[in-house]
């Protein structure tokens, strides 16, 4: 019996009044992808927001590779490898593409970062070419692309995509998710919250379901696929 | 190769203006006396003022901008540092006999440390409860008022200064004026060697930091934060230690200005904090609220309106005139002479 690699445990989060999340539990196992799917607000956004601690859970329990995360601050969890590529891709539109991806290595004292910047140029072409250029001028796409690049920069150990594919062209969207699973075969595990759940299932290994704060369905991603219940609700 | 489209044409404009200026002043130092037919001695001399008094103002000034940058919230106690780091270059001559090289170290560790302190009483707190900006102001205006009786139950309200003994020790008679002329291009003005040190080192303070913000990789990790903490957190940026790191600097900043201050005029007081204050807000907003280089040309803008208000023998206008300047700026370019307009990009 191995540990998973994320273990969240009856894990609630308020904004005042208003509960967000009702005691979720979900595990993520190493070197899988595992999809959280569900409406707008139904609390995917919270659940990355806490995992990487930017959110004040109320109770539950937070474990990240045998160690209990909860209620660190996120630069801790960021440092352990837990690490989030935010919705709205959040590049520093200020700085450079170079400068983003540098701003990634922040925490490492490796010899080995300018080799992963080779790397990701060589997986994003289209960042090398603009790579003296200002975050904030590239295409929604690209800037997309920058915001995976940077959070490979930190050498994650579970990769937390919140919405990758959120207001971007259905072609560059099927760019994405040709990404998530180039990621996932260089042996990085996953963490997908996705709206768009047809596509979401295709890549992961296993899915959660997320409805009003609950986990309301969960199986592996072919047996959601072909749950009559959840074609009628979320692939229509 | 592609073809850089990235022309760094914010620079080019923030270079044109700041040109625009300084040519500005030098000429009024020459075209005062036709405009208003009064006889001004030596435009070349207030020119020299102008440069001296200013980069200690642009030093100041430089604190508030500096917060403001990485935190958004103005720190009112910035001029309470100041002082104490005045305070700080003066006692430990008359005090404990230390030679005067070595104040400006000591008032720079000393006003740094006091910034982390007022950081950690007057603004962590509010942080912590995001509390809206104002009450930070107010906060920080708290923890001015504080550090003012604290000086003056400390060291007294009469005027303190570095003792003329100590500076008479300094090499090159630092203290004593010299002339010089440059016959060909008929400039005649006299500076003190002191004077000149303090330009030196104002600048070369402000270069430093310049260059820390821009090019290091803490620097940067502070821009980050100024950006966007939630995402400086998701970089593993330890965005506490930013903030700590940032009043540090500009605790420093103001102590090392506060010495300069002390060497430059004979009368330290608790309340010199409160007279630096508005001006220094006032340089700030000239040159544009958390620019570094609109905090340089904000601090000789503001001295050129001093000493030239004087020169014309309307003292009484002094202080008057660079808030004249700033309601004109305010009305007419709010983000400053070198800010940008506030657009939040994605």
């Amino acid at each position: 019996m191995t540990v998973p690699l994320l273990e969240v445990k009856a894990l609630s989060v308020s904004y005042g009044a208003i509960v967000a999340l009702r005691g979720i539990s979900f595990k993520v196992e190493t070197g899988q992808v595992v999809t959280l799917i569900g409406a707008n607000g139904a609390g995917k956004s919270t659940t990355l927001g806490t995992l990487s601690g930017l959110v004040k859970r109320r109770s539950g329990e937070i474990w990240f590779d045998g160690r209990e995360i909860s209620g660190m601050r996120p630069e801790k969890i960021s440092r352990q490898g837990l690490v989030q590529v935010p919705e709205g891709r959040q590049i520093i539109a200020p700085m450079t593409v170079l400068e983003n991806l540098q701003m990634g290595a922040y925490k490492r004292r490796d010899r080995t970062i300018n080799q992963d910047i080779e790397n990701i140029f060589a997986r994003f072409p289209r960042l090398k070419e603009r790579r003296r250029q200002k975050a904030g001028s590239l295409s929604g796409g690209e800037q997309q692309m920058l915001a995976v690049g940077r959070a490979l920069m930190m050498r994650p150990r579970l990769l937390m995509l919140d919405e990758p594919s959120m207001g971007l062209a259905p072609l560059l969207v099927n760019e994405v998710f040709k990404i998530i699973e180039d990621i996932k075969a260089h042996g990085t595990t996953i963490l997908l919250v996705e709206q768009n759940a047809r596509k979401a299932l295709k890549v992961a290994d296993y899915a959660y379901v997320l409805e009003r704060g609950t986990i309301s369905h969960q199986g592996p991603a072919a047996e959601l696929w072909n749950d009559p219940q959840i074609i009628s609700a979320y692939l229509g | 190769m592609p073809v850089s489209i990235d022309f760094p044409i914010s620079k080019l404009k923030s270079f044109g203006v700041t040109a625009l200026v300084l040519i500005g002043i030098g000429l009024l130092a020459y075209e005062l006396p036709d405009i208003l037919g009064k006889q001004v001695l030596n435009p070349e001399q207030h020119v020299t003022t102008v440069i001296w008094t200013g980069s200690v103002y642009s030093l100041f000034a430089l604190g508030y901008a500096l917060v403001f940058s990485i935190l958004g919230v103005l720190n009112l106690s910035h001029s309470a540092v100041f002082m104490w780091g005045g305070y700080i270059g003066v006692m430990s001559v008359i005090r404990y006999d230390i030679p005067i090289y070595y104040t400006l170290p000591l008032a720079m560790l000393g006003g740094g440390l006091i910034g982390v302190a007022v950081d950690l009483v007057a603004f962590a707190p509010l942080r912590r409860r995001n509390a809206p900006r104002i009450s930070q102001l107010i906060s920080s205006l708290g923890a001015s008022a504080v550090l003012v009786s604290l000086a003056q139950l400390e060291f007294g309200t009469s005027p303190e200064r570095f003792p003329r003994t100590e500076l008479k020790k300094l090499p090159y008679e630092a203290t004593k004026a010299r002339e010089y002329t440059v016959n060909s291009l008929g400039l005649d003005f006299r500076i003190t060697p002191l004077q000149i040190a303090i330009i030196v080192i104002a600048f070369a303070l402000m270069f430093l930091l310049q260059y820390l913000v821009a090019r290091t990789r803490t620097g940067k990790a502070m821009r980050v934060v100024a950006f966007n903490q939630k995402v400086a957190g998701l970089l593993s940026i330890s965005v506490g230690g930013i903030f700590r790191l940032t009043f540090f600097l500009a605790g420093a900043l103001a102590g090392a200005a506060g010495v300069l201050y002390a060497l430059a005029y004979p009368s330290l007081t608790p309340f010199t904090g409160d007279e630096m204050a508005l001006k220094g807000l006032t340089v700030i907003v000239l040159g544009g609220l958390g620019s570094i280089r609109g905090a340089v040309l904000g601090g000789i803008l503001v001295a050129a309106f001093e000493v030239y208000a004087t020169a014309i023998g309307y003292s009484w206008l002094k202080d008057a005139l660079p808030f004249v300047a700033l309601f004109l700026i305010l009305l007419f370019r709010p983000q400053g002479l070198l800010g940008e307009a506030n657009v939040k990009r994605a």
